[in-house]
């Protein structure tokens, strides 16, 4: 695998629009050809090469190419946009769309990143050292196929929204969670190991979320149904099990009706 | 001698009452009296005549001072202030026609910059609840005509929408309503006693930023499935009291006000909301509609989804209609420091966004489009003032429930003011000049 390390040199006065920043943009090209890949500032185009510092050349493949941010790059925005293979590695805080709509590979953020991480997010991987903005794993604006693969792992905290119209994959969240989780979700597992904010699960038609701290206010959609002992990452635990949204349309396998899954730990 | 001039839109709030009069001059200079409207409404109006009305741009000067400046200087400001951005913001577009948007857009798509409009602070999150899951409406006229359970959810009509409901929601008696309020069952949501809520059959008493787990608690209620003692501080027995309420009407509408689209929870509440109005389909009619605020925010969203696809917070900087509210919506972009220049028309940004959000435009190269003095041309660094749209120009408009209505022009503007349509028109051509465009 070879390796690619952009630097940044030049901050944006504005953000930087860099969508170019994957394997997949990368793959096959020199370092000198990687710093004229195009990127944007408000309505001015420009190229990598202007704010980036690039050196290594790129594998043949996005599987065969790793790419390495240092740099302050928190006002970039995509960096690892639509990637399908490879490996990103951010040094520091990266600003909105890390990894949205990634297909492959393997994402590791050392920082913070802001909201839309992993938007509609179909495989691969993306590790987030720091906290999470908004929107985290969720549906683009008014898409009913949000998250359908892939692994998110958060260290930290993550915000609102997490999963929105989640079908499949998972996330973890090592830390606390704001509102809304899974909402509208038909499939999926989130598992939140701090403190759940309120609303999870709202409108859920399947899907797992497994809570193990607090949870400040319940949906009334959701019904007591006993509990259970679950092994979740390792840790064997009981956990108080919830079925729900009921408010919500559900399906039938084989003429049972399927709910959504809430387990908080006891 | 005066003429009253009758069917005068009001171009105040998204109810657009059509019946009000204006008594005005002979030479049709002068605005004398307004008959039928609600005291906003006749304000408005009436405004238009102030004696200290402000009728020539002003630019600040670098002490702080304004310098009187020509419209052409105004113009040429403008244009060069958009052609230079890298991420300027066009702003505002409620409170103006249709026609003048349409040329806004034209301006946005030449100079590749950022459009939206007040529904970012208002009804946006409607917008995108509606993308998310749909929107069962109807027009104000069926609701005069047909509903017959009336649900006020975080809207407080008897101020904000003052006609609202003797026009078309509680006292009309339309054609299967014709024992007007007594023919209506009224259920308020709020988490205050409003003068709204007092008048209701049930009020349910909202914990602040619960409503989406009341609005769940109903859907659950319509099914007969299991329900906490307590939901959002409102008690079980109490909501499904209230869904037996809706379920048992022939006809019913929910309004919905800023009381849910921006609390918490905000665009998941109306999609809940709509969640609710399709579930009451299986029992019954039903339909649901936002109450928007400013007289035109319904046309502009309307201009702005029929010229770029979405209804608000477009982002056109790479050439081609982005949209992704939290990137593309001015408080954020405001905010996080995404913009370089700011051209306001129509609203009021500098008294209705957050402080963090107003400082940024003090500080670029910013423009506000208005016949009022507002925080914002009291920040912005070229304040144009207007014709008064409604008033002194007409031009096409949208009310809440969709419905196209043309404004009426009732008296003349001062001498040699200029029209928002007027004005963008210049700007537009001075742009096309600057950045080569034929």
């Amino acid at each position: 695998m070879e390796t690619v390390t952009i630097t940044l040199k030049n901050a944006p006065a504005l953000y930087l629009e860099a969508d170019t920043i994957s394997p997949d943009a990368f793959a096959g090209k020199t370092a000198a050809k990687i710093a004229e890949l195009p990127v944007f500032e408000g309505n001015v185009p420009s190229t990598l090469g202007k704010y980036f510092e690039v050196s290594g050349d790129a594998g043949a493949t996005a599987a065969d190419t790793k790419i390495i941010v240092k740099g302050d790059v928190k006002k970039v925005k995509y960096i690892g946009f639509k990637m399908t293979a490879g490996e990103l590695v951010i040094e520091k805080t990266a600003d909105q769309y890390v990894g949205a709509w990634m297909k492959g590979g393997k994402i590791l953020a050392r920082g913070d990143v802001g909201a839309f991480a992993a938007t509609a997010m179909k495989g691969g991987e993306l590790v987030v050292e720091g906290n999470a903005g908004n929107y985290l794993g969720a549906a683009y604006r008014g898409d009913w196929r949000g998250m359908s693969g892939g692994k998110i792992l958060v260290k930290g905290n993550a915000g609102s929204d997490i999963g929105m119209y989640m079908l499949g994959g998972e996330i973890v969240v090592n830390g606390n969670a704001d509102v809304h989780v899974m909402t509208h979700a038909e499939g999926g597992k989130t598992i939140i190991k701090g403190n759940a904010a309120s609303k999870l699960g709202g409108q859920m038609v399947d899907g797992t979320i497994i809570i193990f701290g607090s949870i400040e206010v319940m949906m009334p959609g959701f019904k007591p149904n006993g509990e259970v002992e679950l092994e979740v990452d390792g840790t064997k635990a009981k956990f108080a099990h919830f079925i729900g949204d009921m408010g919500e349309r559900h399906k039938k396998k084989k003429g049972v009706v399927v709910y959504g899954n809430l387990y908080k730990k006891i | 001698m005066t003429k009253t001039v009758t069917d005068v839109i009001c171009p105040f709030c998204g109810t657009l009452c059509d019946d009000v009069e204006c008594v005005v001059s002979d030479d049709g200079k002068q605005l004398l009296e307004v008959y039928n409207a609600c005291v906003i409404g006749t304000e408005k109006f009436l405004h238009s005549q102030a004696k200290d009305r402000v009728t020539r741009p002003r630019l600040r000067q670098d002490d702080g001072s304004w310098k009187e400046i020509s419209y052409d200087e105004a113009v040429e400001y403008s244009a060069q202030m958009l052609a230079k951005a890298k991420k300027p913001m066009l702003f505002g577009w409620s409170s103006t026609n249709c026609e003048a948007q349409s040329v806004g857009n034209e301006i946005a798509e030449i100079s590749k910059a950022c459009c939206d409009n007040t529904a970012a602070t208002c009804h946006g999150t409607t917008l995108i609840a509606v993308q998310d899951i749909g929107l069962p409406s109807c027009t104000l006229g069926e609701v005069k005509n047909r509903a017959d359970r009336i649900i006020f959810w975080g809207c407080n009509p008897a101020h904000a929408h003052p006609r609202h409901m003797s026009r078309y929601s509680i006292f009309p008696r339309g054609f299967f309503t014709g024992k007007g309020q007594m023919s209506r069952k009224m259920i308020v949501v709020d988490p205050r006693p409003t003068d709204t809520a007092k008048m209701a059959d049930v009020h349910l008493q909202v914990e602040q930023g619960r409503d989406y787990e009341l609005l769940d608690a109903l859907r659950v209620a319509f099914k007969g499935e299991w329900l906490p003692d307590v939901v959002a501080g409102v008690p079980a027995e109490k909501i499904r009291e209230a869904a037996d309420m809706m379920k048992s009407g022939r006809f019913g509408i929910i309004f919905f006000g800023m009381g849910v689209t921006q609390s918490l929870s905000k665009n998941h509440n109306i999609d809940a909301a709509i969640a609710v109005t399709k579930d009451l389909n299986e029992y019954t009619k039903f339909s649901i509609m936002p109450m928007r605020g400013h007289y035109n925010v319904t046309g502009s969203g309307e201009v702005f989804a029929w010229q770029f696809g979405f209804p608000f917070s477009v982002d056109l900087t790479r050439g081609f209609a982005r949209y992704n509210p939290g990137d593309t919506s001015t408080i954020d972009l405001l905010i996080r420091g995404e913009l370089d220049a700011m051209f306001t028309i129509g609203s009021d940004p500098g008294a209705h966004f957050p402080i963090s959000a107003v400082k940024p435009i003090a500080n670029m190269p910013s423009v506000c489009v208005d016949p009022h003095l507002t925080p914002t041309s009291g920040v912005s660094k070229l304040h144009v003032p207007v014709a008064f749209n409604g008033v002194e120009v007409g031009g096409n408009c949208y009310r809440m429930d969709n419905v196209p209505i043309d404004c009426r022009k009732v008296v003349e503007p001062p001498e040699g003011m200029l029209t928002d349509e007027q004005f963008l028109i210049k700007v537009r051509d001075r742009l096309k000049q600057l950045k080569g465009v034929a």
